[in-house]
Formats: C-alpha cells, sequence, structure tokens
C-alpha cells in the first residue's frame, strides 16, 4: 500500500481527531487485506437483480472501513430509499476508478474539483444541475468546487476537512505571540520564534505532496484563486513573472523552515509540532491524528488559523479543503433514483446520520448538526463556510499525472536548490505542453 | 570428434529417425512443455506485446481503447527530449546499481569463501549476514527509511558525528558527469547512495549463500592437489576455485543483474524521492494510479527497460547454447 503516501490524504481517509491513532492503523491493516479485492466486476454483476424493481439505486462505495461503512450505510438509510451498495477498499477503488467508471453504479463516490472535472470533461459522468436546484444549504465555495469546466454541476460534496497553520495555543499563550493576519505580521512573528530560539515552520515533503499545499496557499495570495485554477488547468504560462512571484515569496519563508525538507515525513513535522521544537505548520487538520490518546493534552492544544493575506486585494478569501462526495453515473438504470439520492445525500439529514455513527469529519451542508463537533471542526465548518472559494490541493486541482510527475519533482527540486528557480520553471513549462488538461 | 562421428554412422540414405519415445512419452512431454509455455506467452508476452503497440499510441486510460490514436515515436520522442530529465537520472541509477550490486557480490563470495573455513562461529555469522534475505526489499525500505535514515530520529543519525543528515531527502550530487546532449548533470544523488547500503546489506548475504552452498560442494581434492603444487590461498582460488564454481558464478551474475533492473520495491518503500528514481519506479507511476491519462508514455518508459532485459537475456542465452555446443 505504498501508493497511499504518494498523493494527498483524502477526507474519508484522515478524519478528525476524534478517531485515535489506533482505530486509523487497525483501519489501515484491514484496507490492506482487503487490497485484493477487483473493482471491476461489481458495476455489472447486479444487472439480473435489479431487473425485478425499476426503484432501486446502485451505489458504489469506496467507504470500505469498518466505521466508515456503517456510517454510510446509516446515511443510506436516512433517506428512505432503496439502495443497493456496493463497496470496495478505497485504495483499489481509487486506482481502478477509470476502467470502473466505464461501467458504474448509478452513484459513485468520488472527489471534488478537478478530479470530478476531468471525468466530467470525457462524459462519463452525469449533468447533476437540476439535483443542485434543491440544495440550498451548501455554500457558494462547495458550489464552485462542484461546478465543471461547462459551468453545470456534477457533484454533491459531503464532508471535507481544510488545510490551515497550526499552533500550539499554551506557546502562543506563552510567549504572547499573536495570530498573524498579513504577510508583514507573518514574516515578523517567525523572526520573533527565531530570536526566541524557536524554528518558526514545520516542513516536510516526504511523498513529494505535502508541500504542494504551501504552493497552494502562496499563489492563491499572490495572484488569486482565479489565476491559480487557470494555471492548474494549464492555461497560464509557468515561466510567467507571476508565478516567479510566488516562488519568490516562498524563498523569503525557506529561511524559517526546519531544515532538510524532502525526506521528512509530515508526521515528524507533527511530532515536533507537538515537542515545541516548531511555532506553526501548515497541513490540513489530520495533523492531529499524529498523536495518540496519551497525547489528548496535546491534540486540545492544537489550533489553526488561516494563511495569512499577501496581496490585500485577494485577502484571505479563498481556502484549501478537500471534499468528498458523489457523482452520478453517465447512464444509470435508474435515473430519476439516482438523482433523488443525490439530492437526500447533499441534504443535512444524510451527513447527520453519517456524523452520528463516525464524527470524525466536517459536513459539507450548513444545517448539519454541529453540537458533538470538537473545537477544531467547528473551527473547520466556520472557516470554510465563510469561503468565497474552496480549492482541493494541487494533485485534485490538475492532472495527477501532471501534478506528480511534474510539479511535484520541481518543488522537490526547488526546495533542494533554490537558486536553480528559473531553469526549473522553464522544464515544468516544457512539460506541461505534453499534457492535454481535457 | 564430429567428423568421425558421421564416418561411423551407418551408410544408409534414409531419413526417417526412430523415437525412443512411446505415445504416452510425448503426451506427457506436450502437456509439460506446452502448459507453461501457454502460460508464459499469455501471462508475459501478450501483454509485453500489447505495451510495445500501447507505446505508439495516444490513449487517456478512461475512454475506450477504439478512441486510442496511433502518434508514432511521438512518445519516445517526449521521453527522450523533454522528459530527459526523469529518464536519464533513472537509467544513471539503474547503471549505478549494476556496478555497486556486483561489488556487493564480490564481498559476497569472499565471505562465504572465509566462512567455508569453518572459522568459529560459522553457524551464527552466517544466519546474520542471511538474515536481511527472508525480507522483501520493500521491508527493507520500511526498515531503512523509519529506523535508520530517519533525519529527526533514526540511527544513522543518532551515531552520527556532525550535523543531521537527510539520508532520504537530500538529492544533492556525490559526483557529476556533464554529458555533451543533456542540459543538466548525471551523477550519484546522497540519497541514492544511502539507499546502496540498504540494498547491499541484503544482496550480500543473497550471494554469499548462493556461493556457500557451491563452494560445499567443491571437491577438495582439488584444492589438495593445488595446495601440493604450491599454490597459494589467491592462487587456489582465482585458478582452481573460481572457474570450477562457473555454474554458480554463472547464477550470481544473472542474479545481479537482474536485481540492478528490476530494482523497484525498495526505491517505492522510501516513496521515490527525488534523486532515487530507477526504471522500474518511473515505469509503475507514469501506468499506474488514477486519474494517469498518459498509457502511451507509460508504456514507452516500459518499453525502455523491456529493451534493457531482453538485450541481457539474448545475450545470456546465446552465451549459454554456445557453450552447450562445444
Amino acid at each position: 500500500m505504498t501508493g497511499k503516501i504518494e498523493k494527498s490524504p483524502s477526507p474519508s481517509e484522515v478524519g478528525f481527531s476524534v478517531m485515535s491513532r489506533r482505530t486509523l492503523l487497525a483501519s489501515a491493516a484491514v484496507a490492506a487485506a482487503a487490497g485484493g479485492v477487483v473493482l471491476t466486476s461489481c458495476g455489472d454483476d447486479d444487472d439480473s437483480g435489479g431487473g425485478g424493481g425499476g426503484s432501486e439505486v446502485t451505489f458504489g462505495s469506496n467507504y470500505s472501513d469498518p466505521k466508515d461503512s456503517e456510517a454510510i450505510k446509516a446515511a443510506i438509510d436516512s433517506t428512505g430509499l432503496s439502495v443497493k451498495i456496493n463497496t470496495v477498499d478505497h485504495n483499489t477503488y481509487q486506482e481502478n476508478f477509470n476502467t470502473y467508471i466505464q461501467q458504474p453504479d448509478d452513484v459513485v463516490c468520488w472527489f471534488a474539483g478537478y478530479r470530478m472535472r476531468a471525468f466530467a470533461g470525457k462524459g462519463v459522468v452525469s449533468d447533476i444541475s437540476d439535483v443542485w436546484a434543491k440544495l440550498p444549504d451548501m455554500s457558494e465555495g462547495f458550489k464552485n468546487a462542484s461546478t465543471g469546466l461547462d459551468g453545470k454541476q456534477y457533484f454533491v460534496p459531503f464532508y471535507f476537512y481544510p488545510w490551515a497553520v497550526h499552533y500550539r495555543k499554551s506557546l502562543f499563550a506563552d510567549k504572547g505571540y499573536s495570530i498573524p493576519t498579513t504577510w508583514d505580521d507573518f514574516i515578523a512573528l517567525c523572526d520573533q520564534m527565531v530570536a526566541d530560539g524557536i524554528t518558526p515552520l514545520a516542513a516536510a515533503n516526504d511523498g513529494g505532496w505535502p508541500q504542494m499545499g504551501m504552493f497552494d496557499m502562496i499563489n492563491m495570495r499572490t495572484n488569486g484563486y482565479d489565476f491559480h485554477v487557470s494555471l492548474m488547468g494549464g492555461k497560464e504560462s509557468w515561466t510567467d513573472d507571476k508565478v516567479k512571484k510566488v516562488f519568490e515569496n516562498w524563498s523569503a519563508l525557506l529561511d524559517y523552515y526546519q531544515p532538510d525538507v524532502n525526506g521528512r515525513t509530515w508526521q515528524d513535522a507533527a511530532t515536533a509540532l507537538g515537542n515545541n521544537e516548531v511555532g506553526m505548520y501548515l497541513l490540513g487538520t489530520f495533523v492531529t491524528s499524529n498523536f495518540d490518546d496519551t497525547q489528548q493534552d496535546i491534540i486540545d492544544d492544537i489550533d489553526f488559523f488561516a494563511f495569512p493575506a499577501i496581496d490585500p486585494a485577494y485577502g484571505q478569501e479563498a481556502v484549501e479543503a478537500p471534499i468528498d462526495g458523489f457523482m452520478m453515473a453517465k447512464s444509470p438504470k435508474n435515473d430519476a433514483g439516482a438523482r433523488s439520492l443525490l439530492g437526500a445525500l447533499g441534504g443535512a439529514g444524510a451527513i447527520d446520520a453519517y456524523i452520528g455513527v463516525n464524527p470524525a469529519v466536517v459536513a459539507a451542508n450548513s444545517k448539519a448538526k454541529t453540537d458533538g463537533y470538537n473545537a477544531l471542526q467547528e473551527k473547520s465548518a466556520e472557516i470554510v463556510g465563510a469561503a468565497k472559494y474552496i480549492s482541493q490541493f494541487l494533485d485534485r486541482d490538475t492532472d495527477p499525472d501532471f501534478a506528480a510527475k511534474v510539479v511535484g519533482k520541481a518543488i522537490q527540486d526547488f526546495l533542494s536548490d533554490p537558486g536553480q528557480i528559473d531553469s526549473i520553471l522553464s522544464t515544468v513549462e516544457e512539460q506541461k505542453k505534453t499534457y492535454t488538461f481535457e | 570428434m564430429s567428423s568421425n562421428k558421421v564416418t561411423a554412422a551407418p551408410p544408409t540414405g534414409r531419413r526417417r529417425r526412430f523415437s525412443q519415445l512411446t505415445k504416452r512419452d510425448k503426451i506427457v512431454l506436450w502437456v509439460m512443455v506446452g502448459i507453461p509455455t501457454f502460460l508464459h506467452v499469455v501471462l508475459v508476452w501478450i501483454p509485453a506485446i500489447l505495451t510495445g503497440i500501447l507505446s505508439f499510441m495516444r490513449w487517456d486510460n478512461i475512454r475506450p481503447v477504439s478512441t486510442a490514436e496511433l502518434v508514432g515515436f511521438r512518445n519516445y520522442w517526449e521521453i527522450f527530449t523533454i522528459f530527459d530529465n526523469q529518464l536519464f537520472p533513472a537509467l544513471f541509477n539503474n547503471l549505478i546499481l549494476m556496478v555497486w550490486l556486483f561489488l556487493c557480490s564480490a564481498i559476497g563470495v569472499l565471505l562465504a569463501y572465509l566462512l567455508d573455513k569453518n572459522i568459529k562461529g560459522t553457524r551464527f555469522y552466517q544466519s546474520v549476514y542471511y538474515f536481511p534475505v527472508v525480507l522483501s526489499m520493500a521491508v527493507v525500505g520500511f526498515i531503512w527509511k523509519s529506523v535508520m535514515f530517519n533525519r529527526d530520529s533514526g540511527l544513522l543519525n543518532i551515531l552520527w558525528p556532525g550535523k543531521p543528515v537527510d539520508f532520504v531527502g537530500d538529492q544533492s550530487k556525490l559526483f557529476e558527469i556533464h554529458l555533451p546532449l543533456l542540459d543538466f548533470p548525471l551523477g550519484l544523488s546522497k540519497n541514492f547512495a544511502a539507499l546502496l547500503i540498504a540494498m547491499a546489506w541484503r544482496h550480500i548475504g543473497y550471494v554469499m549463500v548462493l556461493y556457500l552452498a557451491g563452494l560445499k560442494s567443491f571437491d577438495p581434492a582439488l584444492r589438495e592437489a593445488a595446495a601440493i603444487d604450491g599454490c597459494n590461498e589467491w592462487q587456489t582460488f582465482r585458478s582452481v576455485v573460481f572457474p570450477g564454481l562457473k555454474p554458480i558464478n554463472v547464477v550470481v551474475a544473472v542474479i545481479t543483474v537482474i536485481e540492478a533492473l528490476r530494482a523497484y520495491d525498495i526505491v517505492a518503500a522510501l516513496s521515490e524521492p527525488r534523486g532515487t528514481e530507477v526504471m522500474g519506479t518511473l515505469v509503475t507511476n507514469s501506468l499506474m494510479g488514477e486519474g494517469g491519462g498518459y498509457a502511451g508514455r507509460g508504456s514507452a518508459f516500459g518499453m525502455v527497460l523491456f529493451l534493457l532485459c531482453i538485450g541481457f537475456i539474448i545475450w545470456y542465452v546465446i552465451n549459454n547454447f554456445r557453450e552447450r555446443v562445444t
């Protein structure tokens, strides 16, 4: 299961810390054991069974861990519809999705952003704009993240986790640090930490994906969300001065980084944050899953703030938050049923039922119950609900092959030798031209 | 020799050959040869040929195969000119690995030779050296990554006297070679050098056990004869033992080359940091995973590795047949 660490984790893999580390490991073992399951057969097996009544909807699920599968069943039961759930181990599901989507179930689990848009663009999933007309409780940010390049909706969000700058409340209180909202404040805070003998920024890049989050944030703060999406869509040049400006800003932060970024796992960097060796850490909220039950005091002490504004024109309007949700097959056996299932799953009732079983996620629906949330979940809902734009993460917002093989390697090269950035970017631009981004 | 045989044969003009095999023997033979051949063709050659065909096509791996279009040598042109900063470092790493593993094989042979002397505690040393071989390379990778190499808490960094070293991620080069047609230098990255040590840990034990088995079956009389003739230890090894163990030597050489070409799992277990890429990881990463819509380019990478392997295999088979004939 080495493939797992080569991509940013999906919200279903890493919930919030109410799920202890031990269960996370146990569920990973179960997933690994189930890894041999072959996916392609599950789509068409039930042709004969479905013949009995036109009312049944088939649901292709990647909620394979025991708790997740129980939770998704509760969510689907709450809709009151007749649904047949076909579950596949989530790693297998993801790796075989290309094949699976050619003969899918009526409703399938997937991710928002480019990963949805790629399949929408190829015409293998259905336009569900009519379902969105009945989803008033989703924020504008979620709607943008569910919209294809043609302006129609193809995706219903279920839950998410945000990326933000994490810190320990006790450390900030002890030293009298205040939350920076502008770039200058941020740099000043870093300088202050250096003076206090603390490394300001935890930094990991093992697997090549964690630092993509830093690129996303600096780009969206420097050049705005629209430029970011356009760059990810292959429409901008990587040798543009705007992109160079991103790396200039980034270079200014490298002085405050933990040394030797490329070989460190995000877990090791999280441990440094837990030990107060570093002051701040830009990562998804899954950072708390690095700590086990005996370190509950650390988990409770971790808080986060939105990445500071760089260009006031863009402020802090964009937030990065990978979203899990659902799409509809191109030609489902039960079109009307699939649409009503998607509408119901987008409602507050379904996610409430899900969170009733597995409280480790944050609902996309703004009317969902929040009384069971811990402080981080509450804050996540708040920060993302208020965002005008939600990006998904670099390896979800662009061609995954381009993200991993071109941009990911370029970022590793940049972190290894920042002085080479011009030639690194021209290589990215040259290689970008072999991608179609359709 | 052969001319004698011809004259010794009976001077009959009949071309019919007598077979010593009964009908049943023939059926058994056909089944025993046929089934493996069938499986081999279906599982190895057909996929290999299909990969070869795919490498001349552009296909997004999502839409039906009928949408794939022929693009000639475009994929090859792309990997040799645009993705040259991925292909050539990978090829170069495989080359370094091959040289290195031959060196390790030599050390393995030396250890085997020493252990064959029945020194005290032979069995203990044997077990210690052989231990890593029972682990899969992926496990070796995980062990070295978390226990040995880790920058913040790894054993090597605790023992290391100076500043902590990033054994996993440091992609700066130990030496560089500038080739005329490439706009970047090739060289041995520090993190790949660290990986080489982890690979040696396993490869030495592997070769040692193979060679030890050969030495145990080596006729002691030959060695005694060499001693009587006044050979010293080195001369005995070089002129008597080493040539006498030719079959084992060939096996060791073949294993070493194959290990160097197929290296994949240990690099993947270290999540393939930049600097450690080998052909195996390059091929897999281009073809696997969701959303990877560049089956043609990935196949082209695959064909490069395929041609390297097949080149070696053809050389080996030809050599082997030539020896049998003479």
